[in-house]
């Protein structure tokens, strides 16, 4: 087996407030392989997307890394100077995020802001450098690419800039893309299409793909494989289906419980089932299982440490009662008590 | 833009007219008239020298038709005779305005320029030394009082350096012409464009230092960094061009500002400008020539506030003018 593109071993993010610091992130490790597009899912608040800009070292502060290692086409980021790190940044590893409204500079060109990319990695012309940039905005299926070169993002609709986004983030052929909720601003339409332009680009180009999201659908249509973080840990990891057909966490479950569905229930409606409760806080952490207090199978060991990780259904799971998937209705209401 | 232009040109004589109205009548409210401080001067007035005065004057007439016969000239663009002065206002006007306009001109562009510049480098090393110092300092300037930093700077550079001249505009024995003239200019005026200056200089220091941190929390900041650019390219090319708007924002609204601040700064220094000419005017009762003045400035402010607009369109993409 050849080494993955993208190693991430034992990673822990610490925010620093005063004299305390607080972990945002804890001892995570996964790793994704080339073409590979890797989930990870999670509720707001649960570290997906400091996880996603530690990935290129730019986790802003008052936070850091404060254990672990990412590692990325096996060079240690860790060990590599700011200087390096740039270099690293945008051409081996590059990020597309949540916002295309904002995530684009309104008094540059989009043609500009792509250039820029390709310019500060590369020692070629500027005209050679604006050739590429239009390829690339044909590349993804902007219209008119030559025109639209030189609109200014507030012209162009969301989807369209998210497309200019992904053009900027593939200029340099990356090994990884590292996609933050890339559609969660988006149509549904048009996220079905920035979907499937970055599944059609990730076959052309072999580039792994960590794809952030909260979205179960998102993740069930263009994820080869899925990590459940929960509070900062990884809860559970596993290939798509298997975790589709059976989950194992009771958290995963509740996620994928409270899915919408169409045509269940009178008239197609039915209430939306939720997970009890919320994220707790950096500074609220329970010790023992964090997911505990929302959990209706939670018991007394589950409080005292926290559950570590064994393999399981062809993953790995972080639960001390996975194995009671079907629990029978009578204890879950002495559970509930 | 033609008819952006066409229509801001429209509302900017309705503006210009409103405020020569507004003046007018807030000038009637001060006690006394020119016959009277004409009168006061003069030592011993009869009540027959005030009436012919005013009568000279045009201040014996109700005052409807003095308010008509203002409009009137407004509107043809006449700005009177000064009778304390024994000139036309627009004569007056016309002496005095380019000094004024050369000492606004040279502290704002001061002011912005290296205020600007502070503000950059304490941003770009926000919470370390320099952040510090360049933040104390503009402090500093911006809590003391302008007359008497230009007092202390006449005190320092003038009195015990000797290095540059105390007041006026140009050395009188001199009789210099061409570049000459214009360096014995140049250096009569860095005192007092210094002392207007660095007020305002604190202020686009700390504003330049705000704009610039808060466009470094913004989203498109990250993507430039997240792209692997260098920090100095993304100071200059994504943040400070968007810091910019602010900052002209604030320039177009103390331009009208800093007209009344040059009062101060003409009298310390002596300077033959329009502020010092309202001053004298105001005291004197010559409501002709204080009328002209105001007129004129608020022409100045009114244009100044256009081509704030203007800048904007070139430097944010996303205001159109329509």
């Amino acid at each position: 087996m050849s080494e993955p593109v993208l190693a991430v071993e034992n990673l822990s993010i610490a925010f620093a407030s005063g004299r305390t610091t607080r972990r945002a992130v804890h001892d995570l490790s996964f790793a994704v392989d080339r073409g590979e597009t890797l989930a990870i899912v999670g509720e707001s608040g649960c570290g997906k997307s400091i996880t996603a800009l530690s990935l290129l070292g730019l986790v802003p502060p008052p936070g850091r890394i404060d254990g672990g290692r990412v590692r990325l086409e096996g060079r240690d980021l860790a060990a590599l100077s700011e200087a390096e790190l740039r270099k690293v940044r945008g051409a081996r590893i590059a990020m597309i995020f949540q916002e295309p409204m904002t995530a684009l500079n309104p008094v540059l060109t989009i043609g500009e802001q792509i250039m820029e990319a390709i310019l500060e990695h590369e020692r070629v012309g500027r005209a050679a450098a604006r050739d590429r940039a239009i390829a690339l905005l044909e590349r993804v299926h902007i219209p008119d690419a030559r025109r639209r070169f030189s609109d200014f993002p507030h012209r162009l609709s969301g989807g369209m800039r998210q497309r200019v986004m992904i053009a900027m983030a593939l200029a340099l052929s990356p090994a990884v893309l590292v996609a933050d909720e890339p559609t969660t601003a988006l149509d549904v339409t048009i996220q079905a299409q920035i979907l499937d332009l970055m599944d059609e680009l990730k076959r052309e180009s072999g580039t792994a793909v960590v794809l952030i999201t909260h979205d179960l659908g998102v993740v069930a249509q263009h994820a080869d494989r899925v990590l459940v973080m929960y509070a900062g840990r990884k809860v559970e990891e596993r290939a798509t289906a298997d975790l589709f057909a059976r989950p194992l966490h009771p958290y995963t479950r509740g996620l994928i419980a409270a899915r919408p569905r169409l045509g269940s229930g009178r008239f197609g409606r039915q209430r939306l089932v939720e997970i009890p409760g919320t994220v707790p806080s950096l500074s609220g952490r329970p010790s023992g299982c964090a997911f505990a207090p929302r959990c209706a199978l939670a018991e007394v060991a589950c409080t005292v440490a926290v559950p570590p990780l064994v393999a399981a259904g062809g993953g790995s799971v972080a639960c001390l009662r996975s194995g009671d998937v079907h629990v029978p209705e009578h204890r879950r209401e002495a559970l509930d008590a | 833009m033609a008819r952006y232009l066409k229509r801001s040109l429209g509302q900017i004589a309705f503006v210009i007219i409103g405020i020569a109205v507004i003046n007018f009548f807030l000038l009637r409210l001060a006690p006394g008239d020119a016959a009277q401080v004409m009168a006061g001067e003069a030592g011993s007035a009869t009540p027959e020298y005030m009436a012919a005065l005013r009568q000279q004057f045009g201040l014996d007439q109700p005052l409807y038709v003095q308010f008509l016969s203002y409009l009137k000239n407004v509107l043809t663009l006449n700005l009177g005779y000064s009778f304390r002065q024994g000139m036309p206002v627009s004569e007056l006007i016309a002496l005095r305005l380019p000094a004024t306009l050369l000492l606004m001109g040279t502290s704002i562009a001061f002011a912005v320029s290296v205020g600007g510049t502070l503000g950059f480098l304490a941003a770009r090393h926000a919470g370390r030394l320099a952040d510090t110092v360049i933040s104390s300092v503009a402090l500093v300037f911006y809590a003391t009082p302008v007359f008497w930093i230009g007092v202390m700077l006449v005190v320092v550079f003038s009195v015990l350096l000797d290095w540059l001249p105390v007041g006026g505009m140009a050395s009188i024995e001199s009789g210099l012409t061409g570049l000459g003239y214009a360096a014995d200019v140049a250096q009569h005026l860095i005192l007092p464009a210094l002392t207007l200056g660095l007020f305002y200089l604190a202020i686009y220091t700390r504003l330049m230092r705000a704009s610039m941190l808060e466009v470094y929390g913004q989203d498109f900041v990250r993507t430039a960094r997240a792209k692997g650019v260098r920090p100095r390219r993304i100071a200059l090319r994504h943040v400070l061009r968007n810091a910019l708007l602010p900052i002209v924002t604030t320039l177009g609204v103390q331009l009208g500002s800093i007209l009344g601040g040059a009062i101060l700064v003409e009298t310390v220094f002596a300077w033959p400008g329009l502020g010092r000419l309202a001053f004298e005017a105001l005291f004197q009762r010559d409501l002709n020539l204080l009328l002209g003045i105001l007129f004129c400035s608020s022409v100045v402010v009114v244009f100044v506030n256009l081509a704030v607009d203007l800048a904007y369109t070139v430097l944010d993409p996303r205001i159109e003018l329509s």
